[in-house]
């Protein structure tokens, strides 16, 4: 067993020897407990748990590799997942908290006095949490079979063992103090291998500083900052500009951050984790205290992404562009290229037999013409898969084996606390929305527990079950469980409180017309149901791809709940107001005073 | 509590969100997307202004934004008094 082996053994085995312990300390006696934590967590350690439970294996992995190669264009990601937060501080978070129930889809059906509302809710809620909760479970595979050498199955069956014992056993409770725990292994495991980098680019430890700074691993020769030289290598080699590329047009750009913000204040798994609160008035701050925990994270992401771009391209690149040994001999490639190269996610193929490897973007004709007169005969570098730049990042600044076995364990952690918070999600809705509230409404709270535990293994076991057979329209699923959120829940919680005049009519046609509109655009271009070949793009009729104002289908979102607005407001305006009773319901959620713990009827 | 009093303060609570609101879309969409061109022209140490506010900076004022909003709404609470304790 190698070093590396070892450390990364003992220290994804401590994780979780703490995860468990921290279920046994904290298993869940009442309904209270299991689905809002007692509704005793403090502000501070409510924002940790949310933190952990909204950064996903997506946000650790996927989302530097996703900056270091779509620069300026990637601030979406960054902008629209932090900005989600505001939009949930001011508009939903308190409110929902002094009406005080365990559930999204109760608060739609109460104030909405239709049980048909909350059943579309309970629908919404399930289809946008398995979607997502499928990558996490990939995630937890992909880490096992990547670093422990253990089969993406048995990796999968382990992660699924650790999530069913804190997450069966304590509910919220047990969920929400091994979350706290999990942020506190993400967080480390992202940051330590930043300030390393940063310390070697620039001199600098904090990395929000550092990719600001002037570059100095050559001793500051260049007079460059970190940015302007990474402009310059990627524009030299034909790559765009780093700091300006955008992502489709300055229109999608903003929709798509527009959907990302609107789906992430949507999302029922981040709104329950604010139930667990005592006060209006925490529920207030937790918000704030959560985007501080995340932005320690996503401030810290944008200089990783620039930060490894930059060093994979230096790696390659060693010397003068065109000169004849300007390029890594590929006899002389460093042991993480081959550790990647193993895994298929960088491919190299030597396309002018000269042994070394051009890096290059040959789809820049002007580019192109300057690649022929070296002999470069296109990108050799066929396939650099951008999953691979936070794991492998350690590896390329030549950090020691327990920095980056402390990076698997992250990867773990961002993954497992996601997919409890699901979890719970999923199992609340069936056990309290559906059972409690439609299917037998006189069950004792005892068998209500016992069910919110039966429906959270079976939870566990579905997404296990799509863990290991994903799907195959499982890569588009993240986007479209935003545009869900974004299209349907959001709207009719935001009019819900703040429109005294929304009536059921409103809120049902709201919900059901941005839900259609965001599913038929997407499936327009990616298929029914994502089942390739069907999709319908009609360029004959003017819908080309992109056709709506040049927005993508994962920016669709934002259209989505503007038409949820539009048609709610429409058919309220003509529709017989709601009755009295809700209108005081809604008086009375717009006021702190009076809130209790969250409580059921 | 009267009824004068509930909508005084909610008027109150809407006035401080559509503030608080402006700034979220200023610093994001109008600073970070709709004028990012021209604050380029700007540095920021070695960042670009506007690329700056796009990754950066955005960020640190939603926070802030938070904490601003929880504090004057606590404020808010006690003059009309309608706050939980």
């Amino acid at each position: 067993m190698s070093d590396l082996d070892l450390w990364t053994y003992s220290i994804v085995g401590a994780t979780f020897a703490l995860y468990i312990g921290i279920a046994i300390w904290a298993r869940a006696g009442t309904t209270g407990e299991f689905y809002v934590a007692g509704g005793g967590v403090h502000p501070v350690a409510n924002g940790m748990a949310t933190a952990a439970d909204w950064m996903s294996a997506a946000s650790f992995i996927s989302m530097a590799g996703l900056i270091a190669f779509n620069g300026y264009g990637a601030s979406v990601f960054l902008m629209g997942w932090t900005g989600g937060y505001v939009l949930l501080a001011l508009l939903l978070a308190p409110y929902l908290r002094k009406f005080g129930k365990f559930t999204v889809p109760e608060f739609i059906g109460d104030r909405y006095y239709s049980q048909s509302a909350r059943i579309v809710a309970v629908i919404c809620l399930i289809l946008a949490s398995i979607t997502y909760v499928i990558g996490q479970m990939k995630g937890i595979g992909v880490a096992f079979s990547r670093f422990l050498e253990v089969p993406y199955d048995t990796g999968l069956y382990i992660g699924m063992g650790i999530v069913a014992v804190y997450a069966v056993a304590g509910g919220m409770k047990g969920i929400t103090y091994t979350q706290i725990a999990q942020y506190v292994v993400l967080i480390f495991a992202y940051t330590i291998p930043a300030i390393f980098i940063s310390l070697n680019l620039t001199g600098n430890p904090l990395p929000q500083l550092g990719l600001g700074s002037d570059y100095m691993a050559d001793g500051g020769a260049s007079g460059l900052s970190l940015l302007g030289k990474l402009d310059q290598v990627v524009t030299d080699l034909g790559f765009k500009e780093y700091t300006t590329q955008v992502m489709g047009s300055t229109l999608n750009m903003f929709a798509y951050t527009l959907s990302l913000m609107i789906g992430t204040a949507g999302l029922p798994h981040v709104i329950i984790r604010f139930f667990t609160v005592p006060k209006v008035r925490d529920a207030r701050y937790s918000a704030g205290w959560a985007l501080v925990f995340i932005a320690i994270l996503y401030t810290t992401a944008p200089a990783v992404g620039a930060m490894a771009r930059l060093n994979l391209m230096d790696t390659i690149q060693t010397g003068p562009i065109g000169s004849e040994t300007g390029n890594l001999a590929y006899d002389e490639r460093p042991d993480w290229f081959k550790k990647w190269e193993e895994t298929g996610l960088l491919q190299y193929e030597d396309k002018n037999g000269d042994g070394r490897i051009q890096y290059y973007n040959d789809a820049d004709p002007e580019f192109a013409a300057k690649a022929e007169s070296y002999g470069w005969k296109g990108n050799e570098m066929v396939k650099v898969d951008r999953d691979i730049m936070v794991l492998a990042n350690p590896e390329i600044a030549g950090l020691p084996a327990w920095v980056i076995a402390l990076v698997v364990a992250g990867g773990l952690a961002a993954a497992l606390s996601t997919a409890a918070g699901l979890l719970l999600a999923i199992s609340s809705a069936i056990s309290h929305d559906l059972l409690k509230g439609v299917i037998a409404k006189g069950i004792s709270e005892k068998a209500e527990l016992t069910a919110g535990r039966l429906s959270m293994i079976v939870a566990i076991l579905v997404a296990g079950y799509l863990g290991l057979n994903p799907p195959g329209f499982a890569a588009g699923t993240v986007a479209i469980a935003f545009g869900l959120a974004a299209s349907s829940i959001f709207p009719a919680l935001m009019l819900g409180i703040f429109a005294k005049r929304m009536n059921r009519a409103g809120a049902i046609a709201g919900m059901v017309a941005g839900i259609t509109v965001t599913l038929l655009y997407v499936f327009q271009h990616k298929g029914i149901f994502f089942v390739p070949g069907t999709e319908f793009l009609m360029p004959e009729l003017g819908m080309g791809p992109d056709w709506f104002l040049g927005i993508s289908p994962n920016a669709f979102g934002a259209v989505g709940a503007v038409v949820n607005f539009a048609v709610a407001i429409l058919v309220s305006a003509v529709t017989a107001p709601p009755p009295e009773h809700i209108q005081h319901l809604v008086e009375d959620v717009r006021v702190p005073r009076g809130a209790g713990a969250a409580v059921d009827h | 509590m009267t009824q004068d009093n509930r909508a005084g303060y909610w008027r109150a609570n809407l006035r401080l969100l559509i503030i608080l609101l402006m700034i979220w879309f200023s610093v994001s969409y109008g600073f970070g997307i709709l004028l990012v061109e021209p604050l380029n022209a700007i540095m920021l140490g070695g960042y670009p202004l506007g690329f700056w506010f796009a990754q950066q900076g955005s960020i640190y004022v939603f926070v802030v934004l938070i904490f601003v909003y929880a504090g004057l709404m606590n404020r808010l609470d006690k003059k009309y008094h309608v706050s939980e304790d």
